[in-house]
């Protein structure tokens, strides 16, 4: 866990969001969905296939201040597309 | 709603309307030019001295010597030609070549089809890390540098000269891509092979521009060219013709055009950064004066162009269903950016004021009604 946790929490909420199939701009309003109503500290895994959602997503943790853990793009067996996993922290101003 | 009556053509970054001159240029060129540029006989000859006037005028216009500029059939095959002639001509040496992650994607193209592409990186603003660029040139195997003078998507100048005295200090060719900024801004301070796309100062389409500099080590890759050029075929002499004589009216309007559309791309900027959760993107200073690029966050890019188009604004877009590829911009990507809900705005040389008002006034409605939409008015 990251130092912005206090000691005495044990582990963040966690939540995971399937946007496969869905274009841009649909799984960052997914994503900024769940992250408006999630507790800060919340760790979301958001599935994605749209090539876009690599650079928006980032560019939205950005804009949004909240925490981009990792984007890793994953194989997801044959005859299925690439699915791209990123990992986000809810670190950001909620109010927002 | 009925369809407004006026239309603001506001996607001139790549390809602008066509220019009074221009256009005249090639109405009279096609009575006078139309045979063959390389027979023998008055009619030929006749073409051959319009063609001839076109690449001498378009050579002064572009720093170049007349014997350099070569006429393609447009900008991607002048890309094309410039970077497959020089890996022809320097296999020995190599095939890697070295450009910025934010070239035209026929430059990007063409380098990783037959060479090695090794990409640069661009900071936030577009902008290509000049120092990582030159220590990449300095490599051993590098067969081309290729850097644009000015992004075409966002308007950012990127620091052609730098590179360029890196790139001879190492004796390796650069490709400058001036598609974005010819007409708009002084030719590029140096070079060993330009390119530049005549529809973007409001030529006709049908014609394309490469320039080799003298002494470039340049072979054709193609199997023969038999005709006017060094790349195949002869060009269109009234296409060629008007290219001359629109890039000269573009250019003898530029300096008083320059302050007049600065002002206007900036109120532009200001506008959209008005509206919420959206970023202008570009170098705000440093940047070609026509050019404004912003994306909106919760917004569809096919969408908010339609909304435009619907209310009398045409405009581009780098978002990936704006595309034929359904790839997002590699350019806005490369920055680090949003992809989505993107807006890029080329101001034509005549523009009036007002529809620009008309358009900065417009925007945060569309933009509002695409998020209602979306059910994300309230992200």
């Amino acid at each position: 866990m990251t130092d912005e946790m206090s000691p005495n929490e044990i582990t963040p909420n966690e939540m995971l969001l399937d946007a496969v199939g869905l274009r841009c701009p649909l799984p960052v309003i997914r994503l900024a969905k769940a992250a408006r109503t999630a507790p800060p500290g919340t760790v979301i895994t958001l599935l994605t296939t749209d090539p876009a959602a690599e650079p928006d997503v980032a560019a939205w943790c950005r804009m949004r201040n909240h925490h981009l853990l990792a984007q890793t793009w994953l194989d997801a067996g044959e005859g299925h597309p690439q699915t791209l996993h990123h990992t986000i922290q809810t670190l950001g101003d909620r109010s927002k | 709603v009925t369809p407004p009556d006026v239309r603001t053509y506001l996607d001139s970054a790549t390809v602008a309307p066509l220019h009074p001159a221009g256009r005249e240029a090639l109405l009279a060129a096609l009575d006078e030019g139309w045979a063959d540029p390389r027979r023998l006989h008055r009619e030929g000859r006749q073409a051959r001295m319009l063609l001839d006037g076109a690449r001498e005028a378009l050579a002064a216009e572009l720093g170049a010597r007349t014997e350099e500029v070569v006429f393609t059939g447009s900008h991607l095959e002048a890309v094309q030609a410039a970077v497959l002639g020089t890996l022809k001509a320097r296999y020995r040496v190599g095939n890697a070549v070295v450009l910025s992650a934010v070239e035209h994607s026929a430059v990007l193209h063409a380098a990783e089809h037959s060479g090695a592409a090794v990409r640069v990186g661009v900071d936030r603003l577009g902008r290509v890390d000049a120092g990582a660029m030159v220590e990449r040139l300095g490599s051993p195997g590098v067969a081309l540098g290729c850097l644009q003078s000015a992004n075409g998507e966002v308007g950012t100048v990127q620091p052609v000269e730098r590179v360029a005295d890196a790139a001879r200090a190492v004796g390796v060719p650069l490709l400058v891509d001036a598609a974005a900024s010819i007409g708009h801004a002084a030719p590029p301070p140096a070079w060993d092979l330009l390119v530049a796309e005549p529809r973007a100062w409001g030529a006709p389409p049908g014609i394309g521009l490469l320039a080799i500099r003298a002494g470039t080590r340049w072979i054709s890759a193609a199997p023969n060219a038999d005709g006017t050029e060094k790349v195949p075929g002869t060009p269109s002499v009234p296409a060629a013709l008007a290219a001359a004589v629109s890039l000269q009216a573009v250019v003898a309007e530029q300096k008083q055009r320059d302050a007049h559309q600065r002002a206007l791309t900036a109120r532009i900027r200001a506008a959209a950064a008005l509206i919420p959760d959206t970023e202008v993107v570009g170098d705000p200073d440093d940047r070609l004066p026509h050019i404004v690029t912003f994306s909106c966050l919760y917004v569809d890019g096919e969408t908010i162009v339609d909304e435009l188009d619907r209310a009398g604004f045409a405009v581009g877009s780098g978002s990936a269903c704006t595309a034929s590829t359904l790839e997002p911009s590699h350019v806005l990507a490369a920055m680090g950016v949003l992809t989505h809900g993107n807006i890029r705005v080329g101001l034509p040389a005549a523009i009036d004021p007002a529809a620009v008002e008309a358009f900065c006034a417009e925007l945060p409605g569309a933009v509002h009604r695409v998020r209602a939409l979306l059910g994300a008015d309230d992200l």
